[in-house]
């Protein structure tokens, strides 16, 4: 009878959930493009909806209301090292990044002149590319007129001819094609550099409002967390130390015992670890959301953009397991034996020791990237 | 070589309809070999003969600026777009027969260039609804193209060819339907060729000849095209 309500559940669940996926991949995603095949939607939904049921299996086991019966351990483990890595990359270039857009410390000073005379020099471009390009149309037009077709000349006497003899009209075509060649490559960086004085002018105006200050505040609370964060990843590897006590556990300890407050234990600690589990898996499953859509629409086009789902319907299901591999040391003990018996026995230190290096390393290369790039932005705009 | 006047006509549509193969068909009567993404924008110049044939012939440079990206792009790229949407006399709309999506965003298209005068922030602000009135007002010349004719399949062909009949005549504009890499579509004496040929003397028309206020010789155009303008024409 048991069996029978928890498989409903998991059957509706699952239900749900696919058709959250099929909406988003419709409303969001794709909402530019053209679904040509809808197998790629059906894949991308059927990943969302069993990435989805990693998070239902812990909170419904905290809450007690359903009895596992999957077991998928050899598969979770190889999944696991690949997904964590990925998250600790992620993580890593997230939090130096997000202080790094946030805080408007950082903005370059653009004003409205530098963008217009970008914009002037890009139209010029653009002019001395026409008037290259319409002697060559007249130079072709000429040709044309005057029967000289250019068609490549063949046979063994034809060979011989185009060695010595070349129309002087076909020599001068090419030295003002390849001149055309470098104006449109100048022309293209210039494009892309006003979009780039655009985009910081934009964030500049962002950060004058009150969202923009909000954010600007909440930027700075996060970047110290960001480097504490740094802080306790190079600790734990250098004392070789693995949390044992989830933050949960932790906090009650310290009410209990420092601030002298008695309360019934069991009762909040499910309850608390029930709220912060939730608000972890709601903001990451959120944010992971809004961050492949940002990404999708940054690289996609109509060509691509089937592959490019595909991709990221992989990179979502592999970023949700490792979630669950990570949520568990935010956990309290009697929790994490469900989560041990559905994944295996798996080595969890392993995958903490794991994250704690990739996120330092990364969290340092990005460091170093982002600081060379605010270095040389400045140089290439301000240079008269 | 510069003593000829000058046009600017616009290519617009979304991402991969094949503008780029368009251009270079239009502009060098040659097919594309190697198509690949246009950053910003990218002109070719078309040598046209205004009104062939007869005693009033005369020769003019259009230039086809060609601008790349999609509707969906950020508003920094939007902004940069704006740029080049400056004295603009004519635009073609291209679209992909297989994709209906690249068709309905033309409308899209349309609004961001015939609106770019009112939002002197940069900042574009579209609802993407479409609404009669713009379009009556229009004095910009628009064609509509279709592009992969040969993709589509036989039998679905009336009815793509429906609909983007439909398409045309909710811009006042004419519409042709070729694949962009085979010339004979634009062979000259096709109905194609003619259709192109009279878009673009309607083009210069405008740009050159409205001005001045002189009487427009008998165009076959429906009436609604014109509007406004048809009224001052008509007391001559």
């Amino acid at each position: 009878m048991s069996f029978l309500i928890d498989s409903s559940i998991m059957i509706t669940s699952q239900i749900c959930f696919f058709g959250f996926g099929w909406l988003f991949f419709m409303r969001q995603l794709f909402k530019d493009y053209e679904v040509r095949q809808y197998v790629v939607q059906v894949i991308f939904s059927v990943t969302f909806a069993f990435s989805c049921t990693m998070f239902e299996l812990i909170i419904f086991e905290i809450l007690g209301v359903l009895n596992s019966i999957l077991s998928i351990e050899q598969l979770i483990s190889r999944v696991g090292v690949i997904g964590v890595t990925l998250m600790a990359l992620l993580s890593g270039f997230g939090a130096v990044n997000c202080p790094y857009t946030y805080m408007s410390y950082f903005l370059r000073n653009v004003t409205d002149t530098d963008i217009i005379a970008l914009e002037r020099r890009l139209l010029q471009t653009m002019d001395m590319i026409i008037s290259k390009k319409k002697r060559m149309a007249m130079a072709r037009r000429t040709m044309f007129q005057k029967g000289e077709v250019q068609n490549k000349p063949s046979g063994f006497w034809g060979m011989i001819k185009s060695v010595t003899a070349s129309a002087p009209g076909s020599e001068n075509l090419t030295l003002i094609q390849q001149e055309v060649d470098a104006l449109e490559e100048l022309s293209r960086q210039l494009f892309l550099e006003t979009v780039d004085l655009y985009a910081t002018k934009e964030r500049i105006e962002y950060s004058k409002t009150f969202k923009g200050k909000y954010f600007n505040f909440l930027g700075y609370f996060f970047s110290i967390y960001c480097v504490w964060k740094i802080f306790m990843a190079t600790i734990n590897i250098v004392f070789d130390r693995v949390g044992k006590t989830d933050p949960v556990t932790r906090g009650i300890e310290i009410t209990v015992n420092y601030l002298g407050i008695q309360f019934d234990v069991k009762f909040w600690s499910q309850h608390i670890s029930f709220i912060l589990v939730g608000i972890i898996i709601v903001t990451s499953i959120r944010g992971l959301l809004i961050t492949l859509t940002k990404f999708f629409y940054a690289i996609s086009s109509s060509k691509s953009s089937n592959v490019i789902v595909l991709l990221l319907a992989q990179i979502m299901g592999m970023y949700f397991v490792s979630s669950v591999l990570l949520i568990r040391m935010s956990m309290p003990l009697e929790y994490r034996t469900i989560i041990t018996e559905v994944l295996g026995e798996l080595q969890f230190n392993f995958y903490h020791r794991w994250f704690d290096v990739i996120f330092l390393v990364s969290a340092l290369s990005s460091i170093l990237f982002l600081y060379l790039a605010h270095k040389q932005a400045p140089e290439k705009h301000m240079a008269p | 070589m510069a003593s000829l006047d000058r046009v600017k006509v616009l290519v617009l549509g979304d991402s991969g309809v094949g503008k780029s193969s368009l251009v270079h068909l239009l502009c060098q009567n040659q097919v594309l070999g190697n198509p690949s993404w246009t950053v910003g924008c990218s002109v070719d110049v078309r040598v046209h003969d205004y009104k062939e044939g007869t005693p009033e012939e005369k020769t003019y440079y259009i230039e086809l600026w060609d601008v790349g990206g999609s509707v969906g792009s950020a508003s920094s790229v939007k902004s940069t777009r704006t740029v080049f949407y400056n004295s603009v006399n004519g635009i073609i709309l291209v679209h992909d027969l297989t994709n209906k999506k690249s068709s309905q965003n033309l409308y899209r298209w349309s609004l961001e260039v015939l609106n770019r005068d009112s939002v002197p922030t940069g900042v574009l602000v579209m609802n993407g609804d479409y609404d009669q009135e713009k379009f009556a007002d229009n004095q910009i010349p628009l064609l509509v193209i279709g592009t992969k004719l040969d993709q589509i399949h036989e039998t679905k062909r009336h009815e793509v060819l429906t609909r983007t009949a439909f398409l045309a005549e909710d811009f006042n504009a004419e519409e042709i339907n070729l694949d962009c890499t085979n010339p004979r579509y634009l062979a000259a004496g096709s109905s194609n060729a003619v259709k192109l040929s009279r878009f673009f003397d309607k083009v210069i028309e405008m740009r050159y000849f409205l001005r001045d206020g002189n009487q427009i010789p008998g165009f076959p155009d429906r009436k609604r095209f014109w509007g406004g303008t048809f009224k001052n024409l008509h007391y001559d």
